[in-house]
């Protein structure tokens, strides 16, 4: 037995102080190889009686599995000296940048016409779409605005140039996205739902009025649409738009030719300290038109106002946004300077829903 | 439309606050716009008197006063030259903001003498421009309010003055009784009427009236009369307070008159001196060549056919609108012509915007005045004449006919509740109405004449929704159209178009909005720019012709923003471009710009120019996002703002869906651009839309086997496409080759050829590929690429 024991101990030494994987190798071959002391001692075996080879076998195996356990420890061991070695050569300068990737942006006009779309998807008003260089009588007439009405001098519109043997009265830009609910009621009659988002033009521009801006129009007919219905309406888009639990609407009697009742609304706010809050505060901010659509602009779109009533607004989307962001600048939305395109633009994944929330 | 509180008073008996008054206004429609309260800035304001005034011991022109105050003796310095012992004075105390100064006053030391407060001058409470010394009262009590005592004494210097705007449908309200009307129909006082006068003619008018049938449908009523013996001269100090209150300025009191009256109960006058009119007046179309030096001062040339006033001598009066110089009326005027006219508002309105002359005239008569109270105004305004100006008055004269007006509808109880969702009783319905004017027989609603703007029951509906409040209103949910979830509401192309808009930026480019009109010569560099698509009116000479594509908007702002220093801009629109002048001759498009480099400098050296692969490979990102199909032709036939041989359009036959390559060297050098600009354009709408939409996909297909590659280059011409070579190689074995790649190339070999290097992956079906099989493929990929190219494989 006590051969075995200081045989043991030999290897076992050996293999602790096997300084790398070729020494280690040397010790498994000289131990356990084919010509291995081990291996031989276990060829000897076969001389043996039938019981010393039980006791001598047994005590040879045993040795032969410490031996290689040891064998497996120390190279597992060299293996993580070896790779805590490599690692401590691996080293960057991780606060170099990354590599470079645009950072592209949406602009606030087309975030905001996202914005109001979720919230009146969710109503079930779908979306219109109408030409931008309109007949008059889409943009006027069919309003309810004669050609002689003082409204449409005050609307500031641009001419196209029209043919001097074309006897038509020349079409205009339109001024309004009022005449796209002509061009909905005309295709789909009633009941309607619909929102007309797009750009208007008027010719005026100052510190405060762009020549080309935009609107989102909205119209609801049904058979009992009430001013009350519209009202009710105006105060959750401006709740869900605004992002505010109180927001208070104040109606005022006005005047439009297309509708009748007609309201302005103002939304209550409060420009303390410069800076604008709405919902609280004793100031009022006026942010759109509306009313109930008119007899006659009903019948310019061939729907019966026996039969029917409901309501249309418009609001400015450039000025909703202006207030909602606080952006100051109405005519910067359409200088495309990269510094406000970069800090008033939002990322491409911010896309707005009813269900996720309209802005971060 | 300006007026002041007391002027609104003595249309409307009321007792409300002037903020109830302000309050009642807007909701009604006429919006307030302003309120000046010259009150607001007196309100601190005590009475005091000063029981001492002794000589300041250092300054020779200041003097040290006890002043009894509400808050007990004070000491106060004073430099003015009446403080003196017994006055009663205007105190401000510390704390105090005194307006004309500008100043919040503080306990101060003056020339070693500490001063509580001080003793103001009319200027210095914007009272008037008096500061030869302080304000001395004749009476009043230590401790009253000073307003208090401004109103008991001197009420038009704390009338505040209240400035509406009144829509265009308002004329009514264009006059202060109208507006009171609409305040007493509220429930905020009682309507005092306008009274009825007639003024008897002592002598038949020497000056006659005459319409001339050419305009005797745009002058439907014209009457005046001659008051002759007048004195005119300044007007009285009330006259001229109230017409200055409202920001006009008093001339005499023949022309303050026709003023008052224009703002009072929108009856516009004309008054002219009758000694310098020569014959009689005649409302006639201008000839040829006429013209008039008008009140303004300036001299109007008329185009024929324009109505004017004339008598023998030629215009006299640019009718409804501005009188003439020459029979203005002066302080000279001993005997004047009255004129009270209707007309007709489109008349006015044309000659108003030919002449381009904004008068009170004629704002009024082209919104329309109350044509039935064109002589009870003529009655009421010669009295007013008589009573301020001395003289007598002749008959009147007429021409025409005061126009029938006269007009009912129906008032639908029932249809107004349900229109307005409000519970309006039928009977407060019919109180409103009344109140206003209209006179009520059955359900028959008569409109009054000076409402011309009702012409419908609709106008019913609005009478009485805004007199019973619409901020009362309480809104009532809207219900879905049906029941749960939402249906999708966007349209395929809207859904396509914001898909593109959110890939365009996450690709990196920033989204611009830009102008749809631009200037002419931008607009033909881009296939644009004719008359069809030119604005008759614009508004400025870069901004003249509908744009026929997006890239000049974006160069125009590549330039721009190079001018600021950034040099690397990866810019995109997406919006309406125009290729005609009619309705719907518009089209979607989104293009895209990149100018400079790909990247900042950076230490992985990423920083390169960036060229038509960039813009290709972000076109194609779009299509896919928008559905176009993987397959889509190249071609070159190019617009003219391409870069002829650096530019190509992804195509599907004739129906091209975009264009990308560089810009055209001359059209960068009409932007002043530096460098090179590559871009994109995708025509969203000419995408094929599928022909069934169905969200379920095909099932996947995959190959058990392994797929094998094979690379070969092959030695071009320079001017072969690299598609040409893919495109020969995978007709090789359609079946077998799943996929042709490019995957290098190299320019400039000797006799400026070309090396392209593909790589074929051929995919087995059923069984492993042999060595053999592999081979056979090959030698045909080559033979086909070397017959379509005439190139040789590289050894």
């Amino acid at each position: 037995m006590s051969d075995l024991t200081t045989l043991r101990q030999s290897y076992l030494d050996r293999i602790s102080g096997a300084a790398d994987g070729d020494a280690l190798e040397q010790v498994r071959l000289g131990a356990l190889g084919k010509k291995g002391e081990i291996s031989g001692m276990m060829k000897e075996l076969g001389r043996m009686t039938p019981e010393e080879r039980q006791t001598r076998g047994a005590d040879l195996n045993r040795l032969k599995d410490e031996i290689d356990a040891a064998l497996r420890a120390r190279k597992q061991g060299l293996e993580d000296a070896a790779l805590d070695a490599r690692l401590k050569e691996e080293w960057l300068d991780v606060t170099l940048p990354g590599r470079p990737r645009g950072q592209g942006t949406i602009h606030p006009v087309s975030q905001v016409t996202e914005e109001v779309t979720a919230i009146f998807a969710d109503m079930g008003f779908r979306v219109a779409e109408g030409p931008q260089i309109e007949s008059d009588w889409f943009n006027f007439d069919a309003l309810n605005i004669p050609p002689e009405h003082p409204a449409r001098q005050e609307h500031d519109t641009f001419f196209m140039a029209r043919a001097e043997d074309d006897p038509r009265p020349p079409h205009v830009l339109r001024t309004h996205t009022s005449p796209v609910q002509i061009r909905a009621m005309q295709a789909s009659g009633a009941p309607i739902r619909v929102i007309a988002p797009g750009r208007v033009y008027r010719m005026d521009m100052d510190q405060t009025h762009s020549p080309m801006f935009h609107q989102v129009e909205g119209l609801a007919l049904g058979k009992d649409i009430s001013m009350a219905n519209l009202k009710w309406t105006l105060e959750e888009f401006c709740r869900a738009f605004f992002e505010v639990d109180n927001v208070e609407l104040r109606f005022r009697a006005s005047h439009f030719p297309f509708t009748e009742p007609s309201a302005e609304v103002d939304i209550r706010c409060s420009w303390e300290g410069g800076k604008l809050t709405i919902g609280e505060g004793n100031s009022w901010l006026e942010i759109l038109g509306s009313g109930m659509v008119h007899p006659k602009v009903l019948a310019a779109a061939g729907i019966d106002s026996n039969e029917w009533q409901g309501f249309a607004f418009g609001m400015g989307i450039d000025r909703i946004a202006m207030l909602k962001y606080g952006i100051p600048d109405l005519r910067a939305f359409f200088e495309s300077d990269l510094r406000w395109l970069r800090h008033y633009g939002f990322a491409a994944g911010d896309v707005p829903s009813v269900a996720g929330g309209l802005s971060r | 439309m300006k007026f002041t509180l007391s002027w609104l008073k003595e249309h409307l008996d009321t007792t409300a606050s002037i903020d109830e008054i302000a309050e009642a206004l807007t909701d009604l429609g006429l919006e307030v716009e302003g309120i000046v309260d010259p009150a607001s800035k007196l309100k601190s304001f005590t009475i005091a008197k000063v029981v001492e005034a002794v000589q300041h011991p250092d300054a020779d022109r200041l003097r040290v006063c006890k002043v009894m105050t509400d808050e007990g003796e004070k000491q106060i310095v004073c430099g003015a030259p009446n403080a003196r012992e017994g006055i009663t004075v205007v105190l401000a105390k510390p704390g105090d903001y005194v307006p004309g100064l500008d100043v919040t006053l503080s306990v101060g030391k003056i020339r070693g003498v500490e001063s509580h407060g001080m003793m103001a001058s009319e200027r210095e409470l914007e009272l008037s421009e008096e500061h030869n010394g302080i304000i001395e009262l004749p009476s009043g009590e230590v401790g009253d309010k000073f307003v208090d005592w401004l109103a008991a004494n001197r009420p038009e210097a704390v009338d505040p003055v209240i400035e509406i705007k009144i829509t265009p449908n308002r004329p009514d309200a264009l006059g202060v009784h109208g507006v009171a009307r609409d305040l007493a129909a509220r429930g905020l006082g009682t309507l005092k009427a306008v009274k009825d006068v007639t003024v008897a003619g002592g002598f038949a008018s020497p000056i006659k009236v005459v319409i001339a049938p050419e305009v005797a449908e745009k002058a439907p009523f014209f009457s005046g009369r001659v008051i002759r013996g007048v004195k005119n001269g300044p007007s009285p100090d009330w006259l001229q307070k109230r017409l200055t209150a409202i920001g006009l300025r008093p001339i005499n009191t023949l022309v303050d008159i026709t003023n008052l009256f224009t703002f009072d109960l929108n009856r516009p006058l004309h008054v002219f001196d009758a000694d310098k009119v020569k014959g009689d007046l005649t409302v006639r179309a201008s000839v040829e060549g006429e013209e008039l030096l008008a009140l303004d001062g300036k001299t109007y040339g008329f185009a024929p056919g324009t109505m004017i006033i004339a008598d023998e001598n030629g215009p006299e009066s640019i009718a409804g609108i501005m009188g003439g110089e020459h029979s203005g009326c002066s302080d000279e005027t001993v005997n004047v012509f009255l004129e009270s006219a209707y007309w007709d508002p489109i008349a006015i309105a044309t000659v108003g915007r030919a002449l381009k002359i904004n008068s009170d005239a004629r704002y009024r008569f082209e919104r329309g005045v109350d044509p039935a109270f064109t002589q009870p105004g003529l009655e009421l305004a010669t009295k007013l004449i008589l009573d301020l100006c001395g003289g007598e008055a002749s008959n009147v004269v007429t021409a025409g006919a005061v126009p029938d007006t006269s007009r009912s509808y129906k008032l639908e109880p029932a249809r107004v509740i349900s229109l307005v969702g409000m519970e309006i009783p039928e009977a407060e319905q019919r109180r409103t109405l009344e109140a206003l004017g209209f006179r009520l027989e059955g359900d028959q609603a008569h409109v009054p004449s000076w409402r011309p703007d009702v012409l419908g029951s609709a106008d019913l509906v609005e009478e009485v929704a805004r007199i019973a409040s619409l901020t009362k209103l309480q809104g009532q949910p809207l219900p879905r159209p049906r029941a749960g979830v939402p249906q999708p509401v966007l349209t395929p192309l809207q859904t396509r178009e914001k898909a593109a808009r959110r890939m365009a930026a996450s690709l990196g480019y920033n989204e611009c909005v830009t102008y749809s009109f631009i200037d002419g010569a931008a607009a033909e560099l881009f296939g644009g720019g004719r008359e069809a698509v030119r604005i008759e009116n614009p508004i400025s000479s870069e901004m003249t012709h509908m744009r026929p594509d997006l890239l000049p908007g974006l160069l125009a702002a590549a330039a721009r923003n190079q001018a600021r220093g950034f040099m690397d801009l990866s810019l995109f629109e997406c919006g309406p471009v125009f290729s005609g002048g009619e309705p719907g001759e518009q089209d979607l498009h989104l293009s895209g710009i990149l100018v400079g480099a790909t990247a900042p400098r950076d230490p992985f050296a990423s920083r390169r120019k960036v060229d038509i692969y960039d813009a290709k490979a972000d076109a194609e990102a779009i299509l896919q996002i928008i559905g176009a199909p993987a397959k889509a032709q190249i071609n070159r036939k190019l617009d003219a703002w391409w870069h002829p041989g650096r530019a190509g359009n992804i195509a599907l036959g004739p129906n091209v869906l975009a264009t990308f390559g560089e810009i055209h060297p001359k059209v960068l050098r009409h932007f002043g651009i530096k460098g090179t600009v590559v871009a994109f354009t995708i025509r969203i709408a000419a995408v094929p839309l599928p022909k069934v939409k169905t969200p379920s996909r095909p099932a996947l297909a995959l190959a058990d086997l392994q797929a094998v590659e094979r690379d070969f280059a092959f030695v071009v011409d320079g001017n072969v496409e690299a598609l040409t070579l893919v495109n020969a190689a995978t007709g090789a074995d359609k079946a077998l080759i799943e996929r042709v790649s490019v995957f290098d190339q190299f320019t400039g070999l000797e006799g400026g050829k070309k090396s392209i290097a593909i790589t074929a992956r051929l995919q087995p079906k059923d069984k492993t590929l042999t060595d053999a099989e592999i081979e056979a493929v090959s030698a045909k990929i080559v033979e086909k690429v070397t017959k379509a190219t005439g190139g040789t494989l590289r050894g």
